[in-house]
């Protein structure tokens, strides 16, 4: 009995370092709606200068002295960062402040590494809590006991917080409706920044409250992002109770579960995360988001086909690109396939979250189905490759309907991670399934036949097919289909009102997507040879979003472009340098404050500019038009 | 949409200008990956390790007279990244052979890579025995002592204890299954009277240490096996410390005695546990001292395991490329075959049968020094003495 008791315990401070990241984040999230993937490496700094300054200042006063200021230089870091970089990108498109905290995230992880050096840093004990307390012939240590304590109090004064302050009211209300505070001449600024500062004031402290029981090293941000998002998201985005409770579920189901399943954790929040979502589309806590209040036509540019001279223009680009075998290398041609390929996954995502309204945060799970449909085929069947290459994305056609079905039941950022649970629930398939798909170790021996063996000819192939998917899901976006879908994404309502099977075209959508995904996986596992459970990872699923981002989401093939841009400088990038990281998070930034409407859309709009300006006068009169949004 | 065409253009353009510069080779050149943004901790030493090596070999007139040239890449951690390396190293820089790689299935990439572009591979790192055996192929070597070897010697040390409970720890993927699976099997076939009375697969870089270690202490084992490493242990040793876990009981560990991962627990290294690893501090041999001395002279610094691995790496490839006399992939495979070189470790021998070279390694206790981790007792095993029968490897490895 007394092992469950102290199981229980040990399960509570596991929740409470958990509540005190996910409470910032999600106190973040309420108000901005900024899906800040940095916190995790605001995580990482406070612990990073915590440990610093635990090693210079002695005594318990420098220890617990040392916690508060970690915490506070990390808030004053976020304050910088909300003020420099955020501020100038609330406006654009959503989840394009995802894309600057990605880029950040990049450059903190490589910095931290120039600045604290490669090692595994150990920081000290905290004085007065290093031993344990015996409870009926267990150990409980001490500073678990702190632990428990202090997520309670935490809650409670953030409760106080917003229950009894002015500034609490006011985030409480623009949690609930951020325009309508706006409106009523509340500075926004301010309060963004201010609320941006407390979210990191507690991330970082949840990482300097780490140092008791953890290394510090470069990879602390990765291991605790996504799970403090999963927390956030059962809780209810904007509720601090849930993310407590979340937490407290969370870290008491892993506790008991390893006891009955000792592999659990690898998948356990994800299938938590998956069941309440299912069951409650809001979290436990949330609230149902209310109808965005979106102008129609909010889009200032009208999406239209391509005119005869832009096709030819494009039919150019490809000729062009096709004659790449006649003057460059071998490693030149694989680049230019691995390229294509990217083009086909981000172009299958971008038609799910541009055309639909459905951004997936798990896109690389059909992408990797698709692949190891090719691998089971090819090894296990032995088919040849033509019928792979046909018959190995419906793997990401099957499993795009079956959790297409219930994603596409949701929206917003509770679909984004409804699709990411699926995404690492079936990675962990992948992952733990050694016996079928080789586990970590993967397939190996997938190489082409013959035919497409040499670098020319495949490159050939992945270009032609890249071509052709493009083509055809452009297509889709001017058929009824296309028009039906853009529908659902700029009024649900309304579209159900005209009849319009709302879900259902959703749904279609998703699975064409994923069956596109899939071709683009199943030409992958080819080029490489090999299949991994990295093929269906969270990163390469953020890959995807950078891209679409990148190139523009209110653009038609915006994606088209963010792929080629980002995977031909990541790959050049980790050629050249080992701080590829540090260049690329610097890019992403500078293209987010540069181009705020991704690459695509900053040039679409300075066309259309141009076209506006031409007649006189009418510049002025689309000034007002465009920022009355 | 104008601009998007020139865009495509432009970025071809760029990607074929930028590769096509291949210089006519006087120098022979070796093309090395590994995780160096992932896993600094461990491939900054191992640089250390080749770059000396580098230095050494052409001070001493380079390879047949010509200058031994190394390429190194990155592969952020992910295999279908080392590939691309791969490629652009074979088909851009024209290198003579590929070397490095830490992660398992990164080495299993890159070695399939080889394999099917017919280009010899010396592996440095990867522990995973499928490497040589299950998925082993003519062109690839590899020179660590892999995961059954290193099982096998820590079961001829845990064998001898009286303990019959165990527990094992382990990170939850193919590197930890694997040493699990050896270890249990070597033992329980010495010591039938063994019982295994819990496991524990935390996620890799994820273990939520204090449940573990609850969980592990109510199943009450006699012995515990570990094969967690890195920022995982160090959870690991500090909630075990604080909750009595190792106390009284026997610890097994694989890597623990690693200075990249004894040196981080400084004062909370635990005492007494049986591990593999490197005491650079206590090796009193000439070849060892020899090394040590260059090492810290170039650097100022001591060397982990990871020095060594790099510098055996670029050594154990000079010497193949010096007996070759050319760069021919078969030729090269024909002089590796049953080669042997010095190493700071003694001599070793790249075994013709499944490519593994005879490196060993170190096992000993941990104890606290000084309020540091260190290695005491330690005794040099030879990887020939720990690798099973050639008819079983036959049956292990398939034919080429």
């Amino acid at each position: 009995m007394a092992f469950y008791v102290v199981q229980f315990l040990t399960g509570l401070a596991s929740a409470a370092s958990l509540f005190l990241v996910a409470s910032g984040l999600s106190i973040i999230f309420g108000v901005t709606r900024i899906v800040n993937f940095a916190h995790g490496a605001f995580y990482m700094i406070g612990a990073y200068i915590a440990f610093t300054l635990t090693e210079r200042l002695s005594g318990a006063f420098g220890f617990w002295g040392s916690m508060v200021l970690a915490a506070i230089a990390v808030a004053l870091i976020g304050v910088l960062v909300e003020m420099v970089l955020l501020r100038r990108i609330y406006h654009a498109p959503e989840l394009f402040q995802l894309l600057a905290t990605f880029g950040l995230t990049l450059m903190v992880e490589d910095l931290v590494v120039l600045i604290w050096g490669p090692d595994d840093l150990v920081g000290r004990r905290a004085p007065g809590f290093r031993g344990a307390i015996d409870f009926f012939g267990q150990n409980i240590p001490s500073y678990d006991l702190f632990l428990i304590v202090l997520g309670p109090v935490v809650l409670g004064i953030l409760w106080l917080l917003f229950q009894r302050t002015r500034w609490g009211v006011l985030v409480r209300a623009a949690t609930q409706d951020r325009d309508m505070v706006a409106a009523l001449g509340v500075n926004q600024k301010w309060l963004f920044t201010s609320v941006f500062a407390v979210g990191v004031f507690l991330a970082a402290l949840g990482g300097a409250l780490q140092i008791p029981r953890d290394a510090v090293h470069h990879a602390m941000d990765l291991r605790i992002i996504v799970e403090v998002f999963v927390v956030v998201v059962i809780g209810g985005l904007g509720s601090i109770v849930g993310a407590f409770v979340a937490a407290v579920l969370v870290s008491e189901l892993n506790a008991f579960g390893i006891l009955i399943f000792p592999k659990i954790s690898i998948i356990l929040v994800f299938l938590v995360m998956a069941v309440v979502l299912i069951v409650r589309p809001w979290g436990l806590f949330g609230k149902p988001e209310a109808p965005a209040r979106k102008t129609p036509g909010l889009t200032v540019n009208p999406w239209r086909p391509l005119t005869s001279n832009e096709r030819l223009l494009a039919l150019a680009a490809l000729v062009i690109a096709a004659t790449l075998p006649l003057f460059a290398g071998n490693y030149a041609l694989t680049v230019g396939s691995e390229i294509a390929i990217f083009v086909i996954f981000a172009v299958s995502l971008h038609f799910l979250m541009s055309v639909g309204g459905l951004a997936s945060f798990g896109h690389a799970a059909y992408f990797g189905l698709g692949a190891y449909g090719v691998a089971f085929l090819a090894k296990m069947a032995g088919l040849p490759m033509i019928v792979c290459l046909l018959l190995g994305p419906l793997l990401g056609c099957m499993g795009a309907a079956v959790f297409g079905f219930f994603a596409v039941q949701l929206s917003g950022v509770y679909f984004a991670m409804l699709t990411l649970a699926f995404a690492q629930i079936v990675w962990s398939i992948a992952f733990q399934w050694v016996s079928v798909t080789g586990g970590d170790n993967g397939i190996l021996g997938v190489w082409p036949e013959k035919w497409a063996g040499s670098p020319s000819h495949f490159y050939w192939l992945a270009l032609g097919v890249a071509a052709l998917v493009t083509i055809a899901l452009r297509a889709m976006v001017f058929s009824p289909f296309g028009y039906a879908l853009r529908a659902t994404r700029d009024s649900l309502l309304r579209t159900e009102a005209i009849g319009i099977n709302a879900k259902r075209i959703q749904w279609t959508a998703f699975v064409i997507a994923g069956t596109t995904a899939g071709i683009g996986g199943a030409l992958f596992a080819y080029l490489k040879g090999s299949v991994f459970p990295d093929n269906l990872g969270i990163s390469l699923s953020v890959d995807a979003l950078v891209m679409v981002l990148l190139g523009g989401v209110e653009t038609v093939s915006g994606a088209v472009i963010g792929a080629i841009v980002y995977k031909a400088l990541s790959i050049w990038l980790i050629s050249q340098t080992d701080l590829s990281k540090l260049v690329l998070g610097a890019f992403i930034m500078l293209i987010v404050v540069v181009f705020p409407k991704g690459i695509v859309g900053m040039l679409e709009m300075l066309a259309q500019r141009r076209r506006k300006s031409s007649p006189p006068g009418s510049s002025l009169l689309a000034k007002p038009i465009e920022s009355a949004e | 949409m104008r601009a998007r065409n020139y865009f495509v253009g432009a970025a071809f353009a760029l990607l074929a200008g930028g590769m096509a510069h291949s210089a006519v080779a006087q120098d022979i050149k070796i093309g090395e990956i590994n995780s160096y943004s992932l896993l600094p901790a461990f491939t900054e030493p191992y640089r250390k390790g080749w770059q000396l090596a580098v230095e050494e070999i052409n001070a001493a007139g380079g390879i047949n007279g010509k200058k031994l040239v190394v390429i190194s890449k990155d592969d952020g951690g992910k295999p279908a990244d080392a590939q691309t390396a791969a490629n652009e190293l074979v088909s851009s820089e024209g290198v003579a052979m590929l070397t490095g790689t830490f992660l398992s299935n990164i080495g299993l990439a890159v070695s399939d890579f080889a394999n099917q572009k017919k280009v010899f591979f010396l592996a440095a790192e990867p522990l995973t025995d499928a490497v040589t055996w299950s998925k082993g192929n003519k062109y690839t070597f590899r020179l660590r002592p892999s995961n059954y070897m290193q099982a096998a010697m820590l079961v001829e040390a845990a064998a001898k204890l009286p303990a019959k409970r165990w527990a094992t720890i382990a990170p939850n993927y193919e590197y930890g299954q694997s040493a699990v699976a050896v270890f249990k099997k070597l033992m329980s076939e010495k010591r039938p009277d063994i019982q295994w009375v819990d496991e524990q697969w935390p996620p890799q870089g994820k273990i939520d240490a204090g449940p573990v270690v609850q969980a592990v202490a109510a199943a009450n084992p006699e012995a515990i096996l570990n094969v967690t490493f890195g920022a995982d242990l160090v959870k690991l040793v500090r909630e075990g410390n604080t909750r009595g876990l190792f106390k009284g009981r026997e610890v097994v560990s694989f890597l623990t005695g690693e200075p990249e991962y004894l040196d981080p627990l400084k004062d909370e290294t635990p005492e007494g546990w049986i591990v593999t690893g490197y005491p650079w501090y206590s090796i009193k041999t000439p070849e060892h001292d020899a090394f040590l001395k260059a090492y810290q002279a170039k650097y100022n610094d001591y060397p982990r395991l990871g020095s060594i691995v790099g510098y055996q790496t670029i050594k154990a490839a000079a010497a193949i490329l010096a007996k070759a006399g050319s760069t021919d992939p078969e030729k090269l495979i024909t002089a590796a075959e049953g080669l042997s070189m010095p190493s700071p470790f003694g001599e070793i021998t790249f075994r013709k049968i499944d490519h593994q070279s005879t490196l060993g390694a170190y096992v000993g206790k941990t104890a606290l020094k000084d309020g540091k981790g260190v290695m005491v007792d330690s005794v040099y095993k030879k990887g020939a003495d720990y690798l099973p029968s050639d008819a079983e490897v036959e049956k292990l490895r398939p034919k080429d």
